[in-house]
């Protein structure tokens, strides 16, 4: 029964893909979020890395104490629990953004684009809820979705050099907040004054996959009151 | 406490420990030494500790300083190794004194050496390691992912001189890739995404490692490969995975790759293997030969049970002859 719901697929020497259905969905980072309490404590002491992502957690475990027969067993053992639309929320977390064309230097292309205000494209961007898909591509860097069909812009044809700390963007169905100074090419909308990444913080982050973001949009004045730049 | 300085970086040394592991979910890679084997030689010979942090020197010209008493033990790429101006070996543990001058030549045959001294470098580690990733600008002596410069100060923490212990030349690595090099592959991932004409042209040609080569990864050339499907959910990227960009020209991905990727990937190259490729050259050929999970997993208990017989060995031993 639950077989159904994921799939084992080896990825080298030490580390095990589990699969789920390969779709960018609230019900999928559901399982996922499920899944990897349940794989953590199954493997112990033998797990070296997990790494949850979109539709999939990859799984390292440690060579030297266990080996690709053992962990299968341990992953379809722990896995037998998981169940589809039992899916617990995770924790929401709010993000402040300061939208405006100073701030968000592409809100006007994506509004002349898609034939809206302005106003229109900074309420829609806040009008849900966001699951944070996945984190990587740079330290604290995490993909969220999905935007409103309206406001779905493709990358810039040519990547900006600099995208500023706490860049809010889009790039299709996605949004993200750079969490440093970058290059990038996802069109910006506005500046958040969270800070996304300190690595010399605990914890580092104020997201973890499977969280939901709604962003709030604040004025130019309290961005610079909560520590914004610009 | 006693330090090490740094005269002259050399092209480029970073300190690296065995690595950074358990943080991925927050888009951090694992780091750690290119060519694992024969760090984790320059730590066993000084006796230290396994992730001790030892500095990985790529290409050469690392000039270091001694502030005080201490051992130290260079191995990895072959390269003229001096004391004082004084030709020195390799793979072997060595006293020096406050004053004195080591130097990394240029490398001959392999990319990376590593240095270690007697105790590791006492550094303060960045997410549970020291391990040097400059492109997350983290790690390293600063915690912010910084090269090694002239003028930093690297605290040593055992003074005491050890005894010299080394690995017998003929039973050190090679680093002399002329007649090719081939690399062992688990196949996994989106493996069935390519198909058998694909994966026999993959297995049966040779490719060639580019100048497209650093820490994160090795971009090889020869018969593209095509692959059913160019776009993938994102997912976690392991150590030794193989990548398909859409130009069909495969990437071995090495310890600072990014933690997840797009692109349909058509298995990893054993770990052990890694290591060898990541001190071959442009230009070194390459074949990769298929293994199942097994096989893979005897390698590594055969490599991990020799490795540790040949270091009770030495042990055993006690100190080799202390003259040139």
């Amino acid at each position: 029964m639950n077989k159904a719901l994921y799939q084992l697929t080896i990825a080298g020497e030490s580390a095990v893909m589990v699969y789920f259905e390969q779709k960018m969905a609230a019900d999928i980072a559901g399982l996922v979020r499920q899944a990897a309490p349940l794989i953590r404590q199954a493997l112990g002491p033998h797990l070296l890395e997990l790494l949850p992502s979109y539709a999939s957690v990859m799984v390292v475990f440690n060579p030297f104490s266990c080996d690709h027969f053992q962990v299968q067993q341990l992953l379809t053992q722990a896995l037998s629990s998981l169940t589809a639309g039992n899916n617990q929320p995770g924790r929401c977390i709010e993000l402040p953004v300061y939208y405006s064309e100073q701030s968000g230097p592409d809100l006007a292309l994506i509004a002349k684009t898609k034939q809206l205000s302005i106003d229109e494209v900074i309420t829609l961007h806040q009008q849900q809820r966001y699951q944070v898909y996945a984190i990587g591509f740079a330290p604290g860097f995490a993909y969220l979705g999905a935007v409103a069909e309206q406001l779905a812009m493709p990358r810039l044809a040519t990547p900006r050099a600099k995208v500023p700390r706490g860049a809010v963007a889009i790039a299709d169905r996605q949004t993200a907040v750079y969490p440093a100074v970058s290059p990038g090419g996802w069109n910006l909308i506005g500046l958040c004054p969270t800070p996304m990444f300190q690595p010399h913080s605990e914890p580092a982050m104020p997201l973890a996959v499977g969280d939901e973001v709604q962003f709030v949009a604040i004025s130019k004045q309290q961005f610079l009151a909560l520590g914004g730049q610009l | 406490m006693s330090h090490f300085s740094v005269v002259n970086p050399g092209v480029l040394s970073l300190i690296q420990d065995q690595g950074r592991f358990g943080y991925s979910q927050l888009g951090l890679t694992n780091g750690g030494p290119l060519d694992a084997g024969s760090a984790n030689w320059a730590n066993a010979l000084l006796g230290n500790n396994a992730n001790a942090s030892v500095i990985e020197c790529s290409i050469g010209g690392l000039q270091l300083k001694a502030h005080g008493a201490s051992s130290f033990c260079v191995t990895g790429a072959s390269l003229s190794l001096t004391v004082n101006g004084k030709p020195t070996a390799m793979w072997r543990s060595h006293s020096v004194q406050a004053g004195d001058i080591i130097e990394l030549g240029m490398v001959s045959q392999g990319l990376r050496a590593y240095l270690a001294v007697a105790g590791g470098f006492g550094l303060t580690p960045h997410f549970g390691s020291t391990a040097t990733v400059m492109r997350e600008g983290i790690g390293g002596l600063q915690q912010n992912g910084g090269k090694l410069q002239a003028g930093d100060i690297l605290p040593i923490t055992v003074s005491a001189p050890l005894p010299g212990r080394q690995l017998a030349p003929a039973l050190q690595p090679g680093f002399n890739y002329s007649n090719g090099l081939s690399l062992r592959i688990v196949e996994g991932y989106q493996q069935q995404l390519f198909s058998s004409v694909q994966r026999q042209r993959f297995y049966l040609n040779r490719y060639t490692v580019t100048p497209q080569a650093d820490r994160m990864g090795v971009k090889l050339s020869g018969p593209a490969i095509q692959c059913a499907s160019h776009s993938l959910l994102s997912e976690g990227i392991c150590y030794g995975a193989v990548q398909i960009p859409p130009d069909g020209q495969p990437i071995v991905l090495l310890n600072d790759r990014q933690t997840l990727g797009g692109y349909p990937k058509i298995g990893s190259v054993l770990s052990l293997d890694c290591w060898q490729l990541a001190q071959a050259p442009a230009g070194t050929l390459l074949q990769f030969v298929k293994i199942d999970p097994q096989q893979a997993h005897n390698a590594l208990l055969l490599h991990q049970a020799r490795y540790q017989r040949l270091l009770a060995t030495i042990n055993a031993a006690g100190a080799a002859d202390d003259h040139p």
